[in-house]
């Protein structure tokens, strides 16, 4: 976009001074909040840095990477955050869990949006309450979940039992075979009400002219669906499973309070951290947060180059 | 087959509606039981007694670990705005080399995962000596409520037709006299959803909070409500952790059914926009 006053005249370059002016504190707090830590951490990375000694962490390499212990007699072992079988559970766990929740999410959040932007009465009230599960915080939505999947008291089972679908009450959150589903159930729940939404803003973008003349030729709605406005919608849904995907990958708190402690849903995230704070491993924890970054910084990038983003907000 | 139709649909809308509010309504009914009451499943409300309420409030340090939230999150939101519009304006009005990729920095650091500066973060606020402090969390805040504003605000900014700003600029106003005179009157319907969204992204986190802060009384509500324990180790408080969280949820809800057009607004804005 031109601005109102060209860039190399003398008040345009004024502008462009004050233009720093403007940018400098808040990039200085990025810096300071953002760019600084992360380059501490993956320093850290390279160390052999203890919790309560962090001032005198010394370079180690890649030994919290991978590191061969050699026995002698030609006898040896790898170890090190790449050969270690807990992260790369972890791993598992998080892209298992990135996959299946956004999967569903778009599924019932297009869903959603459909019935959203239908007309009919009452449309305000079933907007406002679909709304609810997102305002409610997620540590009080693990929390209330929790209660509900409670093993004798939650109304979860006892909705199973009544109806027939469970024999016996199931320890939702604690047995290794539900947890991962637990932590799903509850993400979807929460998540779906912003991917409805900006899903809806897509399809409130699609002339109704459109739906019109498709109604006079006689097209069935199904079809009307699968040609009309699902290609039209693509780009909204592409946004906004890139931004859930993202989310997704670093999960955390809802997987920490929901299944402390399970080895079948303990993520990327929470594998670092508890390796930064709970074991005293805060080198090997930092190497497992350097991963992660890595991971997701490559996703970003692919996504934006990509997605051919405009960022200057040039209209084409 | 038109009737059959409408059933089915308002059928699905029924369905949309019961799943979205049940849970927290079921918590609701939850926190009004005392004793044992908890412990039978019930679909509708049967007592009201306000005894887990009381406790929560009364007993530990929740109603401290509220006024601490509501600091760090008004704090946030402050500090955010103040130095997201004036960026604003500049990524949006003035064109300079670099502005690109500038922007293209701020879209990625909010979607940094917070893990990846916890450790670097955890050394500079021990070193800052603000260990178990607010300003930790309204420090380490920024690095997801400064990118969010800065983008929404820019793309907001960017909306607004050019000659709003030229009439002034022939006049002889500098830029800070065109953000405050001309574009902080138009930008209050901006100011308030981003705003609103800050908050609850601040009042919600948890992962700093529980890093930064061993402290009971110096705690935000989310790691409180974590860990809420009873008596004894393996007796969970779950009136109290219910009652808990729905004094902390309400006026959230409240507050986004208030704003709902403007969140929405705001959300796409950060989204669909880029």
């Amino acid at each position: 976009m031109a601005g109102p006053v060209s860039r190399n005249s003398e008040l345009g370059r004024q502008r462009v001074l004050a233009a720093w002016g403007f940018l400098t504190p808040m990039l200085l707090v990025l810096a300071l909040a953002a760019g600084w830590p992360l380059a501490r951490t993956i320093w850290f990375s390279f160390t052999d840095a203890k919790l309560d000694s962090l001032g005198s962490a010394e370079w180690v390499g890649l030994l919290n990477y991978l590191e061969y212990l050699d026995y002698g007699d030609g006898d040896g072992e790898y170890f090190g955050l790449l050969f270690d079988e807990g992260w790369w559970a972890a791993v598992w766990n998080t892209l298992r869990f990135a996959l299946i929740s956004v999967t569903l999410e778009t599924v019932f959040g297009l869903i959603v949006a459909l019935v959203l932007n239908a007309s009919f009465p009452g449309r305000a009230i079933v907007r406002a309450a679909v709304l609810v599960p997102w305002a409610i915080p997620t540590i009080v939505s693990a929390k209330m979940w929790a209660w509900m999947m409670h093993d004798q008291f939650g109304i979860l089972n006892d909705i199973g039992l009544r109806l027939g679908l469970l024999d016996a009450p199931i320890a939702w959150t604690a047995s290794p075979d539900t947890a991962m589903v637990a932590v799903i159930i509850v993400d979807v729940w929460k998540t779906t009400p912003f991917m409805a939404l900006l899903i809806l803003a897509g399809l409130q973008l699609v002339p109704s002219d459109i739906y019109e003349a498709a109604r006079l030729d006689g097209v069935h709605p199904v079809k009307v669906f699968f040609r009309i406005t699902l290609p039209l919608i693509r780009p909204a849904i592409m946004v906004a499973v890139i931004f859930r995907a993202l989310d997704a990958l670093r999960v955390f708190d809802l997987v920490y309070v929901l299944t402390p402690n399970n080895d079948r849903t303990r993520t990327m995230s929470v594998f670092a951290q508890e390796n930064l704070f709970q074991f005293d491993k805060f080198a090997y924890g930092s190497a497992a947060s350097t991963l992660l970054f890595v991971v997701i910084a490559l996703m970003v990038l692919l996504t934006i180059t990509l997605g051919r983003m405009d960022l200057e907000g040039n209209r084409s | 087959m038109r009737i059959v139709k409408t059933i089915l649909f308002y059928l699905l809308v029924l369905v949309i509606v019961v799943q979205a509010v049940f849970p927290f309504y079921y918590a609701i009914i939850t926190s009004f039981k005392s004793g044992t009451a908890i412990f039978q499943v019930d679909y509708w409300p049967t007592v009201v007694s306000f005894d887990n309420y009381v406790r929560v409030l009364s007993s530990g340090s929740f109603l401290r670990n509220i006024v601490n939230s509501l600091i760090v999150a008004t704090s946030v939101v402050a500090i955010s705005l103040l130095l997201a519009v004036t960026a604003s304006y500049a990524l949006s009005r003035i064109p300079f080399r670099g502005r690109g990729l500038l922007l293209v920095t701020i879209l990625s650091v909010s979607m940094f995962p917070q893990i990846a500066v916890l450790a670097g973060l955890f050394e500079m606020i021990r070193a800052a000596g603000l260990y178990n402090s607010l300003f930790s969390l309204i420090f380490a805040y920024m690095i997801f409520t400064l990118p969010f504003t800065v983008w929404v605000l820019t793309t907001f900014m960017r909306d607004l037709p050019v000659e709003i700003e030229e009439a002034a600029i022939v006049d002889g106003a500098g830029p800070w006299t065109i953000i405050t005179k001309v574009f902080l009157p138009l930008l209050w319907p901006a100011l308030v959803t981003t705003g609103l969204l800050a908050f609850i992204s601040a009042w919600n986190e948890f992962l700093f909070a529980l890093t930064f802060v061993s402290n009971n009384d110096q705690r935000t509500v989310p790691v409180a409500i974590a860990l809420l324990s009873g008596a004894t180790e393996f007796e969970t408080p779950w009136g109290n952790i219910m009652a808990a969280s729905v004094i902390v949820t309400v006026p959230l809800i409240v507050l986004v059914l208030i704003f709902q057009r403007k969140i929405v607004a705001g959300l796409t804005a950060g989204a669909v926009k880029g």
